[in-house]
């Protein structure tokens, strides 16, 4: 008989919460009581809330514990998990809990699943066809594929990614590149993490599909220092990889060269921005450039570069397997396919949802995220990282979809959506926006470098309720200067979190709620 | 010092041939030494062909590069929006009480640094901190005053 595969994640999400002691417990258990067990350390299913999330894999499927802690173990063996039966944290089938059967999950279809470090678990589990059709097609077929799937940047700016790779095939280049930008920095995202953590291949997948489709050679990961364990698991990945032949001189069969190189960042939050992280990969200071020329002219070590963010490139494995058609059939708009959201923060049901553009705010936070973990009324979302918008229930209608939040002087940016209750000070929102702008801010342009540092004094002299009037109109100003003076969205979109927080928490910054409501709508509607 | 030098020529050596070298030779020397040594500088800058100016730009931009070694133990505690939203403002007490020193510090004996970190992905199970690279979430207040109690001076 083959030993009991249970699955504990080796997540760096569910190791805060203690998962590898779990894993240590379960097995010193089952050693104890004599049952041959395999445990996996998979990925997170993304229901953070359950975590860590123990599943035992039964004939029937696979059933779910969470979220157990090491002194659960004891119980939970003595109540049948061997067996896959329980009572007290039994969830029944994984794929039955509500929060992933409402999901529509393409890229992160296997994440959670199989075992990140097998690439025969994500073959089996549909991986790697679409490298396989990549290979055998001509590099512009690649490009409409992507193009009539109607994929845009997950990075937030939402350029068409088709557009993007058609600009680098066709420009002139002794040598191009493929960048994959998982310089995950914006607080309540962690889509990229949990990606590469718990489903590597895709990745890898996803950047050889691009190199073959823009004619790059070689292609650059980029992962901020804060993921050691992300950092890890793709240096393995592409070990493995390269030796199953899907890298290397001869990128799956095709003749042609690829590899992939991991460049670790060094704490610069402005390295997201694909121009700075491009100078970081060069080994300089994470200073913007100035554009034009765009990445897909002149990006890298001046060659023509695909710059994406990680999310995108591992879409493209579904778009190329399950055709464009398939990824473009769901949506919303102009925003087609689907987008992990992260539901962060003060919310009851933490995790990852993947689901079609177009589910509203107010559904995502209330109805899938279930309220604030304290019980207490949500008082203010904000969605797209630090410099995105916070936004009040009264705009819980808004769909999740870009130019819906664009419409409403928001952003999804990167999909994270950080929830908070009555207590939060919105002023004191502002503030930390400035101050992070501040000491993040590269240096390059001046409405950045010096209005990030204006802005905090400002904002500290409005919560000191000193000229909060004449301060506010001085805000105001600052903020229109900053979002269209600044070379990148690190000082242009600081005034989104600040101006939206002024705009509908009047009250917070010591001014009379209806005349400051009139003159934002006279300024920024 | 002689042996820093040795090794700070071992890993700029590991690195020739390699574009855009100037990160991963500075995450290299920081792992090997804790710190980027001000010795170490020149050193970088002759074998990348650049001035010392301009690697020292490159040092100071970047907030992982430290300029003298952290304490025995680094403690990190995220200060960004999700976790605030779940009271990292109550943990970062926490912790500076604990450990009598403020956010930024090392504990005179040098037992001890203290920082912020602005995001470490686990922003679903806020709020979050690294103790000398373990990871602990669903923090508050008392849990961070136990972490920092368990540090061995």
């Amino acid at each position: 008989m083959s030993a009991l595969r249970i699955f504990v994640p080796g997540d760096a999400g569910a190791l805060a919460v203690g998962a590898d002691d779990v894993a240590a417990a379960i097995a010193k258990a089952a050693a104890t009581a004599g049952v041959s067990v395999d445990i996996v350390r998979n990925g997170s299913r993304g229901l953070y809330w359950l975590e860590p999330l123990v599943e035992v894999e039964l004939p029937t499927g696979r059933v779910a514990f969470g979220p157990v802690s090491v002194e659960d173990v004891p119980s939970l063996i003595a109540a049948g998990l061997f067996e896959g039966r329980g009572e007290r944290l039994f969830l029944g089938r994984t794929d039955e809990i509500p929060f992933l059967k409402a999901q529509t999950r393409f890229t992160f279809a296997r994440c959670g699943i199989i075992d990140p470090a097998s690439l025969a678990d994500y073959r089996a589990h549909g991986g790697g066809v679409g490298l396989m059709r990549a290979a055998a097609l001509p590099p512009a077929e690649i490009v409409a594929m992507v193009a009539a799937s109607g994929l845009r940047g997950r990075g937030g700016a939402g350029f068409p990614t088709g557009i993007k790779w058609k600009t680098v095939l066709e420009a002139a280049g002794a040598r191009k590149f493929v960048v994959a930008n998982a310089d995950e920095g914006d607080s309540g995202t962690f889509a990229d993490r949990m990606l590469m953590e718990g489903d590597p291949f895709s990745v890898i997948e996803g950047m050889a599909i691009a190199g073959l489709a823009v004619g790059a050679t070689r292609g650059y990961l980029y992962i901020r220092s804060e993921y050691p364990h992300a950092i890890a698991r793709m240096k393995a990945a592409i070990a493995t990889a390269g030796a199953a032949g899907w890298l290397g001189p001869d990128c799956a069969g095709t003749g042609r060269a690829f590899d992939i190189e991991v460049r670790v960042g060094a704490g610069a939050y402005v390295c997201g921005e694909e121009t700075a992280l491009l100078e970081s990969i060069e080994g300089e200071r994470g200073e913007v450039r100035a554009k034009p020329p765009l990445p897909a002219h002149k990006g890298l070590f001046g060659a023509p570069t695909a710059v994406n963010n990680l999310v995108t490139l591992a879409s493209v494995p579904f778009v190329l397997s399950e055709g464009p058609e398939a990824y473009a059939a769901v949506g919303f708009g102009r925003s087609r396919g689907t987008m992990p959201i992260q539901l962060a923060g003060n919310i009851r049901y933490s995790g990852l949802f993947e689901a079609a553009f177009g589910v509203t705010l107010g559904e995502l936070v209330k109805t899938v995220g279930g309220g604030t973990l304290t019980g207490r009324p949500i008082r203010a979302v904000q969605v797209g990282g630090p410099l995105g918008a916070y936004f009040p229930p009264a705009l819980f209608d808004t769909p999740f979809d870009y130019e819906s939040f664009a419409a409403r002087d928001g952003l999804i940016g990167h999909g994270g959506v950080v929830v908070f209750d009555d207590t939060v000070e919105m002023a004191g929102m502002a503030r930390f926006a400035m101050e992070f702008c501040a000491h993040e801010s590269c240096g390059k342009c001046t409405p950045c470098r010096i209005g990030s540092t204006r802005g905090v004094e400002l904002l500290d002299a409005m919560i000191a309720g000193r000229e909060v009037v004449k301060n506010a109109a001085l805000l105001e100003d600052l903020c229109d200067i900053m979002k269209f003076g600044s070379l990148c969205a690190l000082g242009g979109f600081t005034p989104y979190p600040v101006m939206s927080a002024l705009r509908h928490y009047p009250g917070d910054f010591g001014l009379a709620p209806a005349a400051t409501a009139e003159k934002e709508i006279a300024t920024w509607a | 010092m002689q042996d820093q030098a040795g090794r700070v020529a071992a890993i700029v050596e590991r690195f020739r041939g390699v574009e855009g070298a100037a990160l991963p030779i500075l995450h290299a020397v920081q792992e090997a030494l804790g710190y980027v040594p001000a010795e170490s500088v020149p050193m970088i800058a002759a074998a990348l062909n650049r001035s010392r100016a301009e690697i020292h730009g490159i040092v100071t931009f970047y907030h992982d590069f430290r300029d003298k070694p952290a304490g025995r133990h680094l403690v990190r505690v995220c200060r960004a929006e999700a976790c605030k939203s779940m009271g990292s403002d109550q943990v970062a007490q926490g912790f500076e009480q604990a450990l009598g020193i403020r956010l930024g510090e090392t504990s005179p004996d040098g037992a001890v640094t203290l920082e912020p970190v602005y995001c470490l992905g686990l922003c679903a199970t806020a709020p979050n901190a690294m103790v000398d690279g373990k990871l602990s979430g669903r923090l508050d207040g008392t849990k961070a005053a136990h972490l920092a109690a368990g540090l061995q001076p």
